[in-house]
C-alpha cells in the first residue's frame, strides 16, 4: 500500500506520532514514495536547534542526551532524540539500546526517541539521520538531539548535520587523550567532560583547555564544561553554553543560510552514496574488479583507485 | 534488496533479570534483525510509545514475574491505540499453556514457552513478516 505523502506531511505537523514513525521509516528504509516525502520536508524551513553528541562508546552520550532532555523539558519544550548504533558487519542486524538509558522520557508524548542503526555507514550516523532529524524538527520537536554511534575517530558527518556539536571525553580514557591528540577536537564545538564523579577529571580539564589553548582558542573557557550526567549535575550549564555558542555565531538569515548549504550538501552526498554503490556493484559484477586481495588499507585504496579508473573509462 | 526487520524487544513489569530477553535480543540480531533493546521494569505506557516510535514490524514481550496477563494485553492494547495496527506482538517467559489462548484473544499472536529453540521463533519471524521485509539475506 502506498502512502499518501500528503496525509503523511499533515499527520506530522499534527504530532501524530505513527505519522511520524512512518515517515522516519519510509525515507530511512526508501521505501515507495519516499522522494516525494523527502521533497515535502526539504521545503520546510527549519527553525529547530540541531544538537550533536558524540564520543567514544560508554563516555555517557545517551545518558548526556537523556539528561539534557529533561533539562530542556522542565522548560517545557518539546524534545527529539535520534539515537544511532551500529550495524554488525556480520549478520547486518543491530542492537539499538541507547533507549536503556533514556528511560526517564519512555512515555512521555513530547519526546520523541527514534533509534536508528548505522547501516555500514562509517561516518558516525545513519544514512537518514538528517532526515529523521528534520522530520522531528517537522513535528515541532526543538531540539533535536542527534547522538553519533561513536566508534572510530572520524565522526564527522555529525558536522554536517547538527547546529553545535558536543563532544563527550571521559576520565582515564586513552580514547579520550587520543583525540586531544588525532585533531578529532575540530569536531566538537563544545566539550562535555563527563564523569566529573570520577577521579582525573581535573586532569582531563588541564588538559582540554591546553590543547584548545594550543589551537589559539583564547576563550577555551566557555566551551568546556565538567558533568555527571547521571545525575544531571553541570548540565544546567551545558545548556547556558549551547544557547551562547549558537548565539555568538551569526543572524539568524546567515544561519538559515549555512542551513540550507549543509541540506544540501547532505542530499548530494545522500546522492553520491547511492549511485556509488549501485556502481560498485556493477564493478563487482563487471569482471574487472580483483577477485580477492588483502585486508590492508593499502589494498583497499588499491581496489578503489581501480574501481574509479574503471568508472572514468567505461562505455557511456 | 529488501529492508531488515525492525523488533522492539521489551520486559514490562517488575521481574528483577533479563538474561533470557537479552539472548533473544542477540540471537535475532545474528539473524539480521535490527533490534531496539530497552531493558527491565518497563511500564506498558513506556513500552507501548517506544514501540510505534520506533516504528517497529514485531514487538516481543517477555515476563518472569506472573503478571502477563494483566500486562500483555494492556500493552496491546495501548500500541493499538497509539496507531500501531500491523505490529505483530509475541510473548515470551514463564506463562503456563492455560494461559495461551486468553493472551491469544487478547493480541499476542505468538507465545514461546521456556526452552523453545530459538530456530522456531526466528521461523515464526520470517513466516509473519511484511513484504519488503526480511532477516539477513
Ligand atoms: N560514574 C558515572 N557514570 C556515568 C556517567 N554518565 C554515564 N555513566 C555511565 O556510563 C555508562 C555508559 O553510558 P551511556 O550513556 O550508555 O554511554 P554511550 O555509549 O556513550 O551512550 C552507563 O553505565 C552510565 O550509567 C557519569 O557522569 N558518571
Ligand atoms: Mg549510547
Amino acid at each position: 500500500m502506498q502512502p499518501d505523502p500528503e496525509m503523511l506531511v499533515r499527520g506530522i505537523r499534527d504530532r501524530n506520532q505513527q505519522a511520524v514513525a512512518r515517515a522516519i521509516s519510509i525515507i530511512a528504509d526508501r521505501r515507495p514514495g519516499w522522494e516525494s516525502l523527502l521533497d515535502a520536508v526539504g521545503k520546510e524551513p527549519r527553525t529547530a536547534t540541531f544538537i550533536g553528541i558524540t564520543g567514544a562508546p560508554g563516555s555517557g552520550k545517551s545518558t548526556l542526551a537523556d539528561a539534557i532532555t529533561s533539562f530542556y523539558r522542565a522548560g517545557n519544550r518539546r524534545v527529539g532524540i535520534v539515537a544511532v548504533d551500529p550495524s554488525s558487519p556480520f549478520s547486518g542486524g543491530a542492537i539499538l539500546g541507547d533507549r536503556l538509558r533514556m528511560q526517564d522520557h519512555a512515555g512521555d508524548p513530547d519526546v520523541f526517541i527514534r533509534s536508528m542503526a548505522s547501516r555500514g555507514r562509517l561516518g558516525g550516523l545513519a544514512p537518514a539521520t538528517a532526515e529523521t532529524a528534520a522530520i522531528l524538527a517537522m513535528a515541532g520537536y526543538d531540539p533535536v538531539i542527534i547522538e553519533t554511534v561513536g566508534v572510530g575517530q572520524s565522526e564527522v558527518d555529525v558536522m554536517s548535520v547538527a547546529d553545535v556539536v558536543l563532544m563527550v571525553l571521559v576520565p582515564g580514557n586513552g580514547d579520550s587523550i587520543q583525540a586531544l591528540k588525532a585533531g578529532v577536537m575540530e569536531i566538537g564545538d563544545l566539550f562535555v567532560l563527563n564523569q566529573a564523579d570520577r577521579p582525573g577529571s581535573d586532569r582531563l580539564l588541564a588538559e582540554v583547555n591546553a590543547a584548545l589553548r594550543l589551537s589559539g582558542d583564547e576563550d577555551c573557557l566557555s566551551r568546556v564544561f565538567q558533568t555527571v550526567a547521571t545525575e544531571g549535575r553541570g548540565v544546567p550549564e551545558v545548556a547556558t553554553g549551547i544557547d551562547a555558542f549558537l548565539g555568538s555565531l551569526q543572524s539568524d538569515a546567515e544561519k538559515a543560510a549555512s542551513r540550507r548549504e549543509r541540506q544540501f550538501l547532505r542530499l548530494v552526498n545522500l546522492a553520491v552514496h547511492d549511485m556509488t554503490d549501485e556502481a560498485f556493484e556493477a564493478y563487482r559484477k563487471s569482471g574487472c574488479a580483483p577477485t580477492e586481495g588483502g585486508t590492508s588499507w593499502s589494498e583497499a585504496v588499491r581496489v578503489a583507485t581501480g574501481f574509479l579508473d574503471w568508472l572514468r573509462t567505461r562505455p557511456n | 534488496m529488501k529492508r531488515r526487520i525492525r523488533i522492539l524487544i521489551a520486559k514490562p513489569g517488575l521481574d528483577g533479570h533479563d538474561r533470557g530477553a537479552k539472548f533473544v535480543a542477540r540471537s535475532l540480531r545474528d539473524a539480521g534483525a535490527e533490534i531496539i533493546y530497552t531493558g527491565i521494569r518497563q511500564t506498558p505506557e513506556a513500552i507501548a510509545a517506544a514501540a510505534v516510535q520506533e516504528d517497529v514490524d514485531f514487538l516481543g514481550l517477555s515476563c518472569l514475574s506472573g503478571a502477563h496477563n494483566r500486562l500483555f494485553p494492556e500493552v496491546v492494547k495501548l500500541v493499538r491505540e497509539l496507531g500501531g495496527q500491523d505490529i505483530v506482538v509475541f510473548g515470551g517467559g514463564v506463562i503456563p499453556k492455560r494461559d495461551w489462548p486468553g493472551l491469544n484473544e487478547a493480541g499476542i499472536r505468538f507465545i514461546f514457552g521456556p526452552g523453545t529453540p530459538m530456530s522456531d521463533v526466528i521461523a515464526v519471524i520470517r513466516e509473519n513478516a511484511p513484504a519488503d521485509a526480511e532477516l539477513a539475506p
